[in-house]
């Protein structure tokens, strides 16, 4: 078996792997790289290592989003309160006395029962796919939900959430005061993932040694190909074409040969 | 081992696993079910470790890290039984707290309080003031709500019994409402705190230092004395509160400012939900007892002397000795 000269070698999976994992952004940062010359991608991803050794990354959630959600619930919340008030006004007195309960429950406590009871979702968050957790990625318990909640008083100084918006675009897991005094974070839920198949092809062994990012780049190449034009995967394909020393025509199947190997039999 | 072979070998575990997990989100797991949970869900962690190392697809590694994520969620949770830990509160961590905190509740005292009394004072000594900090009519709605030819007394003269129930929420709505602005406005390195006890101190020992001077004194004290040992003790605490925020922000001492704000946001937001509850109690003295007009004024005064030695005993003895109820 001939080898390329390992520099072109090298520098061709080099380029291979910065390419590929534009596509892939979240490649490397699930395996942590070994000798790996890539910068870290710039992502907003939060790692929360687990007394178990292994980090849970989680991804903060940015100020449109949250804004977002924040809206909804303040929608939400004046409709119930609307309903609550042409209900309670048939009651007379002691309607308007049950009514200013209820506005103070509903303007102090609505995201707290929400956050503690609901795995901490207020319904605007769930229609956003976020969530409050607490900085150890554990769910939030009442007293953090109080404290985020109450401070939310001193986000929205001097109007319409003014510092809560500087703090939360100035933080690189975008915390508002609140959050910051809590120790909460609000991230996105995370979505089960659709797992595509691999395409056809006959087993290959790679024919030199890779490391390991390389062969996730690989595995990655070839289970993202649905997503990708064709004109596209032949444009990846062709920067290794050189190294495994075939014709440029057939190093995607090369490529998704050796994706199988990776895989191994099913 | 190649990808596939440990995938299939081990697929049958993480699918037990997550419906387990699901039980658990819903809340309908049964106690038997869950006694292997902390082994599978540290067996799941190695799996996700060795997938990682051995460099598998992100398709096997990102399912691993969400199942790892919610289990994460569900092992380590807080879990404490929550009428065990009110009533615990109640009888000996309130008073305690606010005894461990006596520098900032001494300060907020003083400066809600002072600027009550120092301000009554001088409304009453040159009452022209008063109209320097509210305005004529205002001044005028609060004497005619204290006129003591009225039958009932409060916010409004002329409301009748069935509207106790009325002002309970309004009150609950109201002072909890300052309450909580009091505190959280003391993110701002203490400042709003400051703000709020003392521009309250001022404006209530304006109107009392008023109605005084003008003559409506016994309908004005008789009214507030009980109800207000537990409301301007509460708000003296909720300033006490965010006066800790503040003070964490200006001097975080050998902590970071994340840290210390974090430190000090835990024990405030205890003495919140302690002034929370002061301010319940306020509120139901307030609407059912301070506006019934029969009792003569030196019953009045009686009790609302016997509250507020009962809130100075509470806050100074309650909880002291070791075998407090927990």
């Amino acid at each position: 078996m001939s080898f390329a000269p390992p520099t072109l070698l090298a520098s061709a999976l080099d380029f291979f792997l910065n390419q590929a994992s534009h596509q892939l952004p979240m490649l490397e940062t699930t395996a942590p790289p070994r000798k790996a010359p890539l910068h870290p991608p710039l992502d907003t991803r939060y790692q929360v290592e687990t007394p178990e050794g292994i980090d849970l990354p989680l991804r903060p959630a940015g100020l449109m989003s949250r804004a977002m959600a924040f809206a909804i619930d303040l929608g939400f919340r004046g409709a119930i309160l609307g309903v609550l008030f042409v209900a309670l006004a048939f009651l007379g007195k002691l309607g308007m006395g049950l009514g200013s309960l209820l506005l103070f429950l509903i303007s102090w406590w609505y995201m707290v029962l929400f956050e503690v009871l609901n795995q901490g979702r207020s319904p605007g968050k769930m229609l956003m796919g976020l969530r409050v957790v607490q900085d150890d990625g554990t769910p939030i318990g009442w007293g953090p939900s109080l404290t985020r909640n109450l401070l939310r008083f001193a986000d929205m100084l001097p109007f319409g959430y003014f510092l809560g918006a500087i703090s939360c675009l100035q933080h690189p897991t975008f915390k508002r005061l609140g959050d910051l005094a809590a120790g909460t974070l609000v991230i996105y839920r995370e979505r089960t993932l659709e797992r595509p198949a691999l395409p056809e092809a006959e087993p290959k062994r790679a024919p030199f040694a890779l490391k390991l990012d390389e062969q996730r780049a690989i595995l990655g190449f070839a289970e993202r190909q649905s997503q990708l034009s064709a004109e596209r995967i032949e444009e990846l394909a062709a920067i290794l074409a050189q190294p495994l020393q075939v014709p440029i025509t057939q190093a995607k199947a090369e490529l998704n040969g050796i994706a199988r190997g990776f895989l191994g039999p099913t | 081992m190649k990808q596939s072979l440990f995938e299939s070998r081990h697929q049958p575990e993480w699918q037990r696993f997550s419906q387990l997990l699901e039980q658990l989100e819903r809340r309908q797991a049964k106690a038997e079910d869950c006694l292997s949970f902390p082994q599978d869900y540290r067996r799941l962690c190695q799996h996700l470790a060795l997938a990682q190392e051995r460099g598998y697809s992100s398709y096997l590694i990102d399912p691993l890290q969400q199942l790892a994520l919610r289990g994460h969620q569900q092992l380590y949770r807080q879990r404490t039984p929550m009428s065990a830990k009110v009533l615990g509160f109640v009888l000996a961590g309130f008073p305690r707290l606010v005894r461990e905190q006596w520098r900032f509740v001494l300060a907020a005292g003083l400066l809600f309080f002072g600027s009550l009394l120092g301000f009554g004072l001088l409304v009453y000594l040159f009452p022209d003031l008063v109209y320097s900090l509210i305005s004529p009519e205002q001044v005028g709605a609060m004497q005619s709500m204290y006129d003591p030819d009225s039958s009932r007394l409060g916010r409004d003269a002329a409301r009748a019994s069935s509207e106790d129930w009325v002002m309970f929420g309004y009150y609950i709505m109201n002072n909890i409402g300052i309450a909580f602005q009091t505190f959280a406005s003391g993110l701002l390195f203490g400042l709003g705190s400051v703000f709020f006890l003392f521009f309250n101190g001022l404006m209530i020992g304006a109107i009392a230092g008023h109605l005084t001077q003008i003559g409506s004194g016994q309908t004005f004290w008789s009214f507030v004395i009980g109800h207000g040992a537990f409301e301007l003790t509460a708000i003296a605490l909720a300033g006490a509160a965010g006066l800790q925020l503040g003070w964490a922000l200006i001097a975080p001492g050998r902590l970071p400012r994340g840290e210390a704000l974090l430190q000090a946001s835990r024990k405030s937001v205890q003495l919140v939900c302690g002034v929370m509850l002061f301010l319940l109690i306020a509120a139901f003295i307030e609407a059912y007892w301070s506006s019934l007009t029969w009792p003569a004024p030196w019953i009045k005064y009686l009790v609302g002397a016997a509250l507020w030695a009962l809130v100075a005993l509470y806050l100074i003895f309650a909880g002291r000795t070791a075998h407090a109820p927990e």
